[in-house]
């Protein structure tokens, strides 16, 4: 819903648009949402614009390039991994990630995004666990490709982990392939193990 | 006012300008929610026949609303202006991309707005979610289009028939750009409370659309 209102974070934004990107039933959600701000639009009372608003506005109309919606990017094929709008941040698909390893085989990239929360890519070997970690604030994570499993459940392709303050979790990737997450954050994570939280400064988690 | 002309599908693009005039004719005051069709023909008359007159009449619609809106989310009245009139001139060049079926023209200019607040605002990009492929069927669903007008008039009711403190969280959700926790800061209720009064204010309206 604050997505729909325009209200969240970048980094949340990402991890929400690119969910939507694969899941209909939220994305009739999202519309579903943003109806209800349609209709309070509709409502809400009117604040009378300037005299000349009209003219000026198509003079802005009449200043504008005929057609500027040609360069819509080319659609994302049915077999790229990343949908459109994570593919916007990251400069195309998987291929195109520019890793940085943290340890254990674990890859992170971190996404440039605006705002105090942070985003970023995770790659985890198949039956490799994640440092035992809680939350100070929210943490989403969306699995692309692979799957984790936690004391939550079993996360496959586009499901969507939504941990907060009350989660204390040890993420597994399941055996196989390597298990790619987006995972935004507003806040640092707490790791309970000394040496996570030693290197928690250098590797900007 | 509410109009009860329906358009038929496919309208041609002179009985459309036409419809348009007759509309605007009609009432050169406000239009309400339930005057969608009259939104929609105005829209469809903009990217046909660039159709300033039309345009005209829903710049006087929304425009005011779309104002209030911004300077709601924090904008002065100055920054609010521009804004709206960059968001009317969006309306102007994206009128093909429109789809009555899927959203009403208020959601449409709510979801214009609130990008440009985002942009403007918050000084950040907005990540779009990918665009569905289009069906076989180019033209929208006629059936689609009109079950959507119903549930957006059962929609404006339900909202209207909230209870006076729902009302107002939801409003202050959607337009005081505030987080739930923002909210609690302001209004000195607990975190706790927002949430399920915001919780409960969308649970009555699912409800209500049954």
């Amino acid at each position: 819903m604050s997505y729909a209102a325009g209200t969240l974070d970048e980094g949340f934004s990402l991890v929400a648009a690119t969910h939507i990107s694969m899941c209909d039933e939220c994305r009739a959600r999202l519309e579903s949402f943003e109806a209800v701000g349609g209709a309070l639009v509709d409502e809400c009372e009117v604040i009378e614009l300037s005299g000349h608003a009209l003219d000026a506005t198509f003079a802005l109309i009449d200043a504008m390039p005929e057609a500027p919606d040609a360069p819509w990017v080319e659609k994302t094929s049915k077999d790229s991994v990343f949908p459109s709008p994570l593919q916007e941040y990251v400069g195309g698909d998987l291929d195109k990630v520019k890793w940085r390893s943290i340890g254990s085989g674990v890859m992170q990239a971190v996404l440039k995004t605006e705002g105090p929360g942070k985003v970023r890519l995770l790659s985890i070997p198949g039956g490799t666990a994640m440092p035992d970690h809680g939350h100070r604030g929210l943490e989403l994570t969306m699995v692309l490709k692979g799957a984790f499993e936690d004391e939550d459940g079993y996360f496959a392709r586009g499901d969507v982990e939504v941990a907060n303050e009350d989660l204390h979790h040890t993420p597994v990737a399941v055996a196989g392939e390597d298990c790619i997450c987006l995972a935004a954050t507003d806040a640092p994570l707490r790791f309970k193990g000394l040496v996570p939280r030693i290197a928690q400064p250098f590797i900007g988690i | 006012m509410s109009m009860d002309i329906v358009i038929e599908d496919g309208a041609v693009p002179e009985r459309t300008a036409e419809y348009v005039a007759t509309v605007m004719a009609s009432s050169s005051e406000s239009y309400g929610p339930k005057d969608n069709d009259a939104f929609v023909a105005m829209v469809a008359a903009i990217r046909d026949n660039k159709d300033r007159r039309a345009f005209a009449a829903l710049f006087r619609h929304f425009a005011p609303r779309v104002k209030a809106f911004l300077m709601k989310s924090g904008a002065n009245e100055g920054l609010a202006e521009e804004c709206t009139q960059e968001v009317m001139a969006t309306l102007w060049t994206k009128a093909h991309m429109f789809d009555p079926s899927r959203a009403s023209v208020s959601t449409w200019v709510f979801t214009i707005a609130r990008n440009r607040k985002i942009d403007a605002l918050r000084r950040m990009k907005r990540p779009e979610p990918e665009d569905l492929p289009w069906g076989p069927e180019a033209e929208p669903d006629q059936a689609d289009a009109m079950s959507l007008k119903q549930e957006s008039e059962k929609l404006a009711e339900a909202i209207a028939d909230l209870p006076e403190k729902q009302r107002e969280l939801i409003q202050a959700a959607y337009f005081g750009d505030l987080s739930h926790a923002q909210i609690a800061e302001a209004t000195g209720l607990p975190l706790g409370t927002i949430k399920s009064r915001i919780r409960l204010a969308l649970e009555r309206l699912r409800h209500a659309m049954g």
